[in-house]
């Protein structure tokens, strides 16, 4: 876009509008704290729940907790190198190029992010089930997906990808091209472009939505109890075994995994910030 | 009036509710069908509700001892598994000792779910059972099970839709369901195992419709439409002798 930041002037200008004179009445406020308040309540009781809570889970509980967790972050991690592999580039494609229907790509993109997870999940059993569009050939080869550990893998990919890609997108696009033109007519080769001036530049973006992506695909709840089901150790990640074990009576057992979750998404707020810096936008 | 009740107990207490809706115009009833357990812990968590009608007595006795329920349960129907087959089942199952073959992808509800626990039952009795059904019966069984499920009715729409090879659901599931869609294979009497189904009061409920409702699914037209859904009854006038 070839614009500058500013730092110092923008900061000055909000301080002004902080102190403008428009008057802010006890209404706005009320409105405003009804709806801190009820974000905050659950969090606080949810903590709180889990610190008194005496009744303690059946002796098996510990090993489905230990499963859930390993189980979540190996496949959460392999979700990110995943996306990061195949939605870097196309992210720079789709900042970059201009190409017969980038839109209805980028809406494609887009759309795993309002998708419904159930809808996601249904979408996915339809079309990689056994007698799925695509699932009925991989059967005749032999190849099962549902019920396996790389149909959670597909289902947090499907979900998860949005969230990387508009953010990689983003990046590049605010790259200014001043500088790469400057590298290419130093005789940088278009890969050592990519790597060492268009990447290193774009990289607190990219990592604040790989962060995002990683976090959404281990939440992912919906799609993954549809297509890829519930068993400990092979599908059974932390929020279907916080929803198994809740129903099943161990509250402890579901207020320690979502203990563990509200630390991760409380570190993951604070990663965006801290590599994202101002420009990374949560909403990107 | 709200009516807690197990998922398998679904199209039965519709049916019942029907009946009564068209004898008492004025009732109003809600049905909340799901998994014993997840029952028993909306009720913990204070879901309000006039009764509950649970698929094993073990549930029943993890909410009494949540202290939910008020008076003493009874037994009101009983209930009896079955295997469902998917139409393109592969390898091809047979009897009920095909399930221990090496491919076969099967799906039971979960261990806690009555019906996922009354299906593990009768896999042990099979696998006491090494003349009829092999060496290591169970653990080659359970080594099948690629998904458990929160109730029973999951199991079967798993089958139908043909993500799994077969299951192991109750007969009052699969009764009027068979078609092009699903083949069934019975489980011997000798193996079966017979699911008893408790229904109580809700403490905080209104006592007074629970105990009509509970006593019309005692008497012989609730007994009949129990039936009809592929139960087995347990009142006096139409009680099968204590098969199995």
């Amino acid at each position: 876009m070839g614009r500058r930041d500013r730092p110092v002037a923008e900061d000055k200008r909000h301080k002004r509008a902080a102190r403008s004179g428009v008057e802010i009445g006890p209404a706005v406020w009320l409105g405003a704290a009804l709806l801190v308040l009820f974000l905050a309540l659950p969090l606080v009781a949810l903590v709180w729940r889990a610190a008194t809570e005496a009744s303690g889970p059946a002796s098996g509980a510990g090993e489905v907790l230990n499963q859930a967790l390993l189980l979540s972050l190996a496949t959460s991690v392999l979700s990110l190198a995943i996306i990061l592999a195949l939605g870097t580039p196309l992210a720079y494609l789709l900042a970059r190029r201009r190409f017969r229907g980038a839109r209805l790509v980028e809406t494609l993109v887009d759309l795993p992010i309002v998708l419904p997870p159930a809808v996601a999940g249904l979408a996915l059993l339809m079309a990689f089930g056994r007698r799925g569009l695509f699932g009925r050939w991989l059967d005749d080869a032999g190849i099962a997906l549902v019920f396996t550990t790389s149909a959670v893998v597909l289902a947090q990919l499907f979900v998860a990808t949005p969230f990387y890609v508009r953010a990689a997108r983003g990046g590049f696009a605010r790259i200014d091209s001043d500088l790469e033109d400057a590298a290419a007519s130093l005789g940088a080769s278009p890969f050592q472009l990519f790597w060492r001036v268009t990447l290193p530049l774009a990289r607190p973006i990219l990592g604040a939505g790989a962060v995002l992506a990683w976090a959404r695909a281990l939440g992912e709840f919906g799609a993954t109890i549809l297509f890829a089901g519930n068993v400990p150790g092979v599908t059974q990640t932390m929020p279907l075994a916080i929803y198994g074990q809740y129903n099943a009576g161990d509250l402890r057992g579901a207020l320690l995994l979502s203990l563990v979750l509200l630390v991760v998404a409380l570190l993951t707020l604070l990663a965006v910030r801290l590599l994202g810096g101002r420009a990374a936008d949560l909403t990107t | 009036m709200t009516i807690f009740a197990a998922k398998s107990l679904r199209a039965a207490f519709t049916a019942i509710g029907d009946d009564l809706q068209a004898a008492h115009p004025e009732l109003d009833l809600t049905f909340n069908f799901a998994g014993s357990p997840t029952l028993v812990t909306q009720l913990d968590q204070g879901a309000s509700a006039d009764m509950v009608a649970l698929a094993n007595t073990e549930q029943m006795a993890a909410a009494v001892a949540a202290g939910v329920i008020s008076g003493e349960p009874e037994i009101f129907v009983r209930n009896e598994l079955t295997i469902v087959l998917s139409s393109d089942a592969d390898p091809e199952i047979l009897t009920p000792a095909d399930l221990a073959q090496d491919e076969v992808t099967l799906v039971l509800a979960q261990p806690d779910v009555p019906a996922g626990r009354y299906a593990r039952e009768a896999l042990c009795a099979m696998d006491r059972d090494s003349p009829t059904y092999g060496d290591d019966y169970f653990a080659r069984v359970t080594e099948n099970i690629v998904s458990e499920e929160e109730d029973v009715r999951a199991v079967l729409t798993k089958v139908q839709l043909g993500e799994a090879d077969a299951g192991i659901v109750y007969v009052s599931d699969v009764a009027g369901e068979e078609g092009d869609e699903i083949g069934v294979i019975p489980i011997p009497d000798a193996v079966n195992v017979v699911a008893t189904y408790p229904i109580g009061l809700v403490v905080g409920g209104d006592e007074a419709l629970a105990t009509a409702f509970i006593a019309y699914v005692l008497s012989a037209e609730g007994q009949a439409t129990l039936v009809e859904y592929g139960f087995s009854p347990v009142s006096a006038g139409l009680a099968t002798p204590a098969a199995g």
